[in-house]
């Protein structure tokens, strides 16, 4: 690493979401950032991939500013981040539902916050409940769902709130293959369509390679972002065919490459 | 049939019969003289509840017991859920309900009748130095454990405090609270007797005293019976009012 920012995009492009110099050291004196920087360009999928424990929540919630840096600071849109904000939306690894919530009280809790009027805020939230698939199941609680249907919920929450930047750990983790499909195929849809820029953790390399415009590489002890990857693969063929692109494969095994000897 | 045999009420009823069972069982050995059957004391009962004498004191002793809980209830709540927002309060608080909870109440009464008489004030402290802590304890532990994502996803989502604790904390903690407020409630007829028995014999208490003093223990077992018959279903109907304030959720299960 060198002094000069990792910007993960070109320099033409607006900058959504900076993090210059953080360290995070945890309580218990565990460093979980270790000066590092990255940039976010605006109204692209960056995927931060790295193995278990190489601090990507941790990075995700100090942009959210729900954790305070030991050192460094984030800025979104070029403020200073000092707390949590009405532009970032976040998509938590655990879903964070509240089980006496019913499927669309969780969905529109954080325009209820806000203090929208009921009508309106399930208005809004009845069609991200829609958009993630879960039409009809608007008065369940979350003990009567799936793992992937409660991650959804919480995917639809964060929609709701029609937020400029999505901060999403793990999101689609509990999700099953097929269904996983289909959600890396809408989330694509939805970057095209929305102007939103997104910070998306995930395990997998496909996952990765497949829905994002550029791929942050963390790697853990110390904590670094090793290499910025744009996997730049044709979008304009059928999700099938990209998968069987050779450009794909070929990037899906430089990245395994990358990260095998952490994980063996 | 099979499910007709685990069904929870089945399994009550059989719990219940078995108890009853054992009682009249033992009653007719007998143990002990002063050991009336259940027969016995259900057939004291129902000549107490009909001739009025039984009807007749429970005011006397409701009326420090419900006193008592109400206070309890709110004051305990606000402590516990103020403990458990607030290190400080915690600090201070904590160790004075633990000493309460563990305090001998016997040695405790006789300062409190020299401090506020003999009257209603002394029972109604009782029933709160009985029931008081658990509920504090407990709403102070919940509180204490409400699961961090579900506050940080409050805090990403702009709530303020109040909305975070109205909306989140309250009632992730709900289920415990509730737990601390049964055990509490029960703590509080135990004081609401122990303080009849110790202070100045009224109500149930005086019931139970007196049947004792004259043998009369068919009597004695029925005043006994029924104070815990009311125990129980005051508790039930406290678990009711949690599922339909608090956690529609469970509701949907039961
Ligand atoms: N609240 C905390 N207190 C102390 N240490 C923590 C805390 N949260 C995380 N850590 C430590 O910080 C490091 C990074 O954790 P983090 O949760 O950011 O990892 P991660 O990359 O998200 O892992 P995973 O892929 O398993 O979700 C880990 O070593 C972890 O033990
Ligand atoms: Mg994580």
């Amino acid at each position: 690493m060198s002094a000069a920012a990792e910007t993960v995009s070109d320099n033409a492009q607006q900058i959504a979401v900076e993090v210059d110099n953080v360290t995070k050291i945890y309580p218990g004196g565990v460093e979980a950032l270790n000066d590092m920087t990255i940039h976010f360009p605006k109204g692209e999928l960056t995927s931060l991939l790295g193995p278990s424990g190489c601090g990507k929540t941790t990075l995700l919630k100090i942009i959210a500013g729900l954790l305070k840096p030991t050192a460094g600071k984030v800025k979104v849109n070029g403020v200073d981040v000092t707390g949590p904000g009405k532009e970032r939306a976040f998509v938590f690894q655990d879903f964070a539902l509240m089980p006496w919530a019913s499927v669309i009280r969780n969905a529109a809790f954080g325009l209820e916050l806000q203090g929208m009027n009921k009508s309106e805020r399930e208005a809004i939230a009845e069609k991200y409940i829609d958009i993630v698939g879960l039409k009809g199941y608007e008065n369940l609680y979350p003990h009567e769902l799936s793992g992937g249907m409660r991650q959804r919920v919480g995917l639809a929450r964060a929609l709701a709130v029609n937020a400029e930047v999505l901060l999403m750990d793990e999101p689609f983790s509990a999700v099953d293959e097929q269904t996983r499909r289909k959600f890396q195929e809408d989330i694509l849809e939805v970057v095209d369509d929305e102007q939103k820029t997104f910070i998306f953790v995930t395990h997998s390399i496909e996952e990765a390679v497949y829905v994002s415009q550029s791929i942050a590489l963390l790697l853990p002890r110390p904590s670094r972002v090793s290499e910025i990857i744009r996997p730049d693969i044709r979008r304009d063929i059928s999700p099938d065919a990209i998968r069987r692109d050779p450009v794909y494969l070929d990037i899906v095994e430089r990245i395994w490459q990358g990260l095998r000897t952490y994980v063996e | 049939m099979s499910s007709f045999l685990i069904h929870p009420l089945t399994l009550r009823l059989v719990s219940v019969v078995i108890a009853f069972g054992t009682w009249e069982y033992l009653g007719r050995i007998p143990i002990s003289p002063a050991f009336p059957t259940f027969l016995e004391t259900m057939s004291a009962l129902w000549g107490m509840l009909m001739d009025g004498s039984m009807i007749s004191v429970y005011p006397a002793t409701f009326q420090p017991l419900l006193i008592g809980l109400i206070i309890s209830s709110i004051l305990g709540i606000a402590c516990g859920v103020f403990m458990g927002l607030n290190h400080k309060a915690e600090w201070f608080g904590a160790p004075v309900f633990i000493v309460l909870q563990s305090a001998p109440l016997a040695a405790l009464i006789p300062l409190l009748t020299f401090a506020y008489g003999i009257g209603l004030t002394s029972k109604i402290i009782t029933v709160c130095i009985m029931s008081m802590p658990v509920i504090v304890l407990n709403a102070y532990t919940a509180v204490r454990h409400t699961p961090t994502s579900m506050i940080e996803m409050g805090e990403s989502y702009l709530g303020s405090r109040r909305q975070i604790i109205m909306k989140i904390i309250i009632p992730a903690a709900s289920p415990i609270i509730y737990a601390g407020l049964r055990l509490g409630a029960a703590m509080g007829f135990i004081g609401a007797i122990l303080a009849e028995l110790l202070i100045t014999p009224t109500g149930i208490g005086d019931l139970i005293t007196y049947n004792q003093s004259i043998a009369e223990y068919d009597k004695m077992y029925a005043a006994i019976f029924s104070i815990m018959v009311f125990a129980v279903l005051f508790i039930e109907i406290l678990e009711r009012t949690e599922y339909i304030f608090f956690r529609p959720d469970k509701r949907v299960t039961q």
